[in-house]
């Protein structure tokens, strides 16, 4: 049994802040990440990231993915790649550790050196749950074809595995992910037949649209998938206009030839891990569904289990970075420490919270994370 | 709710002209000039620090619309690389005798080659007139956004915002 004061449960923006805080307060950290590469899904954001200064805008995700592993790495923090966490009780976490390559990431533990699938227990004081999003399903005839996959599962192929799905697809879902991906796939040599969403509006960023408008690709709103159909793989697909009540228009069917189908209709916090710790979830359907309750210091109601980035609301890889430096701080005074000038950084990061939560776009989060930490504040252990 | 912009999912003439990063005819008359085409209030910033002129503003709130100073701007175009939502274009309607040039992101490869004959596309990616390569800029601090200027006659400055991709053959997409 391995015994650490903070151990942090993926290795994204969220989890790696988190974990860097800890490690900046003198405390043992650890952070688990089942894929073979810390980052998170920063690996595969090969484009410029919006927001401000301080949240790196205009970096590229994988170059943020880099600097925060360094940064991680020399506070001190121990990350273990391919370990999968597959069991929290009593503050201790069960993870089972699956390959060791020669040449993986891995910062080497005395314990986890060896073999190619170990279990390893790790007792932690502190648990912070940064386990991020997933991407929704949808289902219609044809969708278990090969060929039909996660926009997120092609980004993956591209821009981590430089594998192209296919050569004509068709991107279901206009929201940033839709809009983000078809740009990559035609970056990376695809043909982007069509983009289509079902509501009447582009759900991202109209700069995002508009970069690929300009590249000729259409976007059809009010229009959805009907169907999926060839031999072996997707040869084909149709898609149809629906009317205001989401019902597709009688003799709008219209059939495109691709060879892949991207799914691109959301994300939904990755809370099994949190479910089966025994954190208690709260349903927000503008936050992508099933949240861990949490207070304003991101401790849910199982105490000592904190919780960060698109876990605790799906949002974006800036707020996850301020949410992940809120936990871990939080954490580490928890644990007997607080410096003298955790008050002002956290006051800090709450204001840049709020910052990247106003306007148009992201003012129902700020509003749906103020009602999920009034919950919280109920129910969650007290200081 | 923020600025319409679809269909037909890019801003329109009516919503540049009020967009507070979008240059006046006038300013456009007078020389190279930058338009920005940021319309929605989003949270992003870095258009305001790559300006060395201070002619960009965005302030508090960071999701304000970028707004350009038309008078400060110089022209230089530092700032088309360094938009995260590549919606900055360098505009030079005295470019020469009867045309003009249009500077924009390119992110795509192959890049087209200086002194190349290239189809310029308009917002919605249909092919509208022919224009020359002029400059292909992808220096170090363009973090690895090229940026491609290409020359056309100049009633086409305002709607030339790209070119149709070298595709191994194929032809643009959609």
């Amino acid at each position: 049994m391995r015994e650490v004061d903070l151990a942090v449960v993926g290795a994204g923006p969220a989890g790696l802040t988190a974990a860097i805080e800890g490690a900046k307060r003198g405390y043992s950290t650890v952070v688990l990440d089942m894929n073979p590469r810390p980052g998170g899904q920063l690996i595969k954001q090969i484009h410029k990231f919006f927001g401000s200064r301080e949240h790196r805008a205009g970096t590229r995700g994988i170059e943020i993915a880099d600097t925060l592993f360094y940064e991680a790495a020399s506070a001190g923090v121990e990350v273990i790649v391919e370990a999968e966490v597959y069991a929290i009780h009593d503050s201790t976490l069960e993870v089972v550790v699956q390959t060791f390559a020669e040449d993986s990431l891995i910062l080497p533990s005395e314990e986890a050196t060896t073999s190619r699938s170990r279990p390893l227990s790790i007792a932690a004081r502190r648990i912070v749950l940064a386990t991020g999003g997933a991407e929704n399903a949808l289902s219609f005839a044809g969708w278990t074809l090969p060929g039909v996959m996660g926009a997120g599962a092609a980004q993956t192929m591209i821009n981590l595995w430089r594998v192209l799905p296919g050569e004509r697809i068709l991107m279901v879902g206009a929201g940033n992910v839709g809009l983000i991906v078809s740009y990559q796939l035609m970056q990376a040599g695809g043909e982007v037949v069509a983009v289509i969403e079902a509501t009447p509006r582009i759900g991202g960023y109209g700069v995002h649209a508009a970069k690929i408008r300009r590249a000729g690709i259409p976007i059809l709103t009010s229009h959805t998938i009907v169907s999926a159909s060839g031999e072996s793989r997707v040869e084909r697909a149709v898609i149809a206009k629906v009317d205001a009540s989401w019902e597709i228009v009688p003799g709008s069917e219209q059939e495109l030839e691709v060879d892949t189908i991207c799914i691109a209709v959301g994300l939904y916090p990755n809370a099994r891990l949190a479910s089966l710790a025994g954190c208690e979830l709260h349903y927000f359907p503008g936050l992508g569904g099933w949240i861990p309750v949490h207070n304003s210091r991101m401790e849910t109601t199982v105490s000592g289990i904190y919780v960060a980035g698109d876990l605790s609301g799906v949002e974006e890889a800036s707020t996850a970075l301020e949410e992940g430096r809120l936990a871990g701080i939080c954490a580490a005074a928890s644990l007997g420490k607080e410096r003298a000038g955790d008050h002002d950084e956290i006051k800090a990061i709450e204001g840049r919270l709020l910052g990247l939560r106003s306007g148009p776009f992201c003012q129902h989060r700020q509003d749906a994370k103020q009602e999920l930490i009034g919950i919280g504040e109920a129910q969650c252990p007290q200081q | 709710m923020s600025p319409a912009i679809n269909p037909p999912s890019y801003p329109s003439q009516q919503e540049l002209r009020n967009a507070p990063g979008y240059p006046s005819q006038k300013r456009l008359e007078k020389g190279p000039v930058v338009a920005i085409e940021c319309i929605e209030e989003i949270p992003c910033n870095p258009c305001e620090q790559a300006c060395p002129q201070h002619a960009i503003t965005i302030g508090e709130p960071i999701t304000n619309c970028p707004h350009l100073d038309e008078d400060k701007c110089i022209g230089c175009g530092l700032c088309v690389s360094q938009c995260p939502g590549l919606a900055i274009f360098l505009i030079d309607l005295t470019h020469s005798q009867g045309s003009a040039s249009v500077a924009f992101p390119h992110e795509y490869l192959p890049l087209p080659k200086e002194g190349q004959t290239v189809r310029a596309v308009n917002r919605a990616g249909e092919p509208i007139c022919s224009a020359t390569v002029v400059r292909v800029q992808n220096p170090k601090t363009n973090g690895q956004t090229p940026v491609v200027t290409v020359a056309m006659p100049r009633k086409y400055a305002t709607e030339v915002r790209g070119i149709l991709r070298a595709q191994g053959g194929k032809k643009n997409g959609g």
